[in-house]
């Protein structure tokens, strides 16, 4: 029944490399631009608090096929040539999980109260000790289950590059379809892969969020 | 840096301005359509979550666990590509003969994968619920029926509107993937607006100021819904 699948395997596989690789770029790019952001938010200066909540609001409120699409339109307008879909696609990312990330860790950083930095300070600790054993740890072991949630929505979300024609799992499966005509067992099959994926990671996610609730963290 | 004129007239100029006027009807009708399939099914599976009945709780569990895991674009894929065959073929020939099927398929795909989202808040709700309050309305003599109909299920509501107000933004946003089966929504609009003009760039722009002003109604709107229904005696966010 599955030989449609079976013939086109090696071909749908890369696809699906495709997808997590591209999830990898954005993640890589998105935690890091993530904390900028993060910080930006907390910040008390209103010339890097107020950009940064714009850009996040905006964000967070458009869609993410259209934000892919835009850079794709616009890349090519700031760079002077056409870009590899995977590469607009990856800034795409890049940019639009940065606002996730970045309210993640806004909220890490203002859960820790100021009663445990001036503990820690009242031992003696200095400023980076402060930060380095105490404040670090514990804002990234509450933070941990939202990262790892949002990852699995940041990869769910690699399937979008489709609209773009990147040769990421769903594009090349739509195209062994229009081949084979063999839908249920094609599009079963994507689902299937990127549902043992999502699963064991939202498995992975509660597994800490119980940890922590144990250690009284969260 | 390429010489590149903008010409924003093609957000207004004819036909465009008028397929982007189609195109924000549509996302509003597959927003909404969609919204109250997901919320009357979310309720259903977010109640029978918690229910006393096992086997209820696990298949509660596992369309919430399918429909979370797998992403969008695949199951309306899925059920535009697929979806028909499951009747066999002479069923599948007269479904795929239904003109509108992509409009269909994409409000009913909305609405189920926007369901499981909802149902998890729903859980959330009841969670968060104390113990106390089951019991002390169970000795009121209400039956477990009763006691969702008229106690919980009102009580949990109210509490998950803030977390619905999400949902509720995201399910306008998720129907712009109703593009990928040519559902001429706004998305699909702008994206049609650059094969014509090569003016996609301002396409899209216009296309997002139409999310944020949708966003922005919708705050609003919930806002409202939350200070109209709040419960009596509770902290006000």
């Amino acid at each position: 029944m599955f030989d449609a699948v079976q013939r086109n395997l090696p071909f749908l596989l890369a696809g699906f490399l495709t997808n997590l690789q591209l999830a990898g770029c954005a993640l890589a790019g998105g935690i890091f631009l993530g904390i900028l952001v993060g910080l930006g938010r907390i910040s008390s200066k209103a010339w890097v608090y107020r950009p940064v909540t714009l850009y996040v609001n905006v964000l967070r409120n458009i869609p993410l096929i259209l934000v892919i699409f835009w850079f794709y339109f616009v890349m090519p307008i700031l760079v002077g040539k056409t870009l590899h879909p995977f590469v607009s696609a990856a800034v795409s990312f890049i940019v639009f999980e940065a606002t996730y990330f970045g309210e993640i860790f806004r909220a890490g950083f203002q859960s820790i109260s100021r009663d445990l930095v001036s503990a820690a300070y009242s031992t003696g600790l200095t400023y980076w000790q402060t930060a380095r054993y105490i404040l670090v740890p514990i804002a990234f072991r509450r933070m941990l289950p939202s990262m790892i949630t949002q990852s699995i929505i940041t990869f769910q979300d690699t399937s979008l590059a489709y609209v773009i024609g990147l040769q990421e799992m769903v594009r090349r499966t739509t195209i062994v379809d229009s081949m084979e005509v063999r839908s249920i067992e094609l599009y079963s099959f994507v689902a299937v892969l990127f549902f043992v994926v999502c699963f064991i990671g939202s498995r992975i996610s509660r597994h800490y969020e119980e940890k922590g609730r144990r250690a009284n963290l969260l | 840096m390429l010489a590149y004129k903008f010409d924003w007239s093609v957000l207004w100029r004819q036909p465009y301005g008028e397929w982007l006027l189609g195109g924000i009807w549509l996302t509003l009708q597959l927003g909404f359509v969609a919204w109250i399939i997901a919320l009357v099914l979310g309720i259903f599976l977010g109640t029978i979550r918690v229910s006393p009945w096992p086997w209820l709780r696990f298949l509660g569990t596992l369309y919430v666990e399918v429909f979370r895991n797998v992403p969008f674009l695949v199951q309306l894929f899925f059920w535009f590509y697929a979806g028909p065959m499951l009747f066999g073929r002479e069923i599948q020939f007269k479904i795929n003969a239904i003109s509108g099927l992509n409009y269909y398929v994409a409000i009913i795909g909305l609405g189920l994968y926007t369901a499981s989202r909802v149902a998890e808040h729903v859980r959330a709700g009841f969670a968060s619920i104390g113990q106390g309050q089951y019991q002390a309305v169970l000795s009121t003599g209400m039956t477990h029926l009763q006691m969702y109909r008229y106690v919980i299920i009102p009580y949990a509501l109210r509490v998950i509107i803030p977390p619905l107000t999400t949902e509720f933004l995201t399910i306008f946003k998720n129907s712009s993937v109703a593009m990928t089966i040519g559902v001429a929504e706004t998305t699909f609009v702008s994206y049609k607006i650059d094969n014509e003009t090569f003016h996609g760039l301002e396409a899209t722009t216009g296309a997002m100021a139409v999310y944020l002003v949708l966003g922005f109604a919708v705050v609003r709107l919930m806002g409202f819904i939350e200070s109209r229904f709040r419960i009596p005696g509770l902290v006000s966010r």
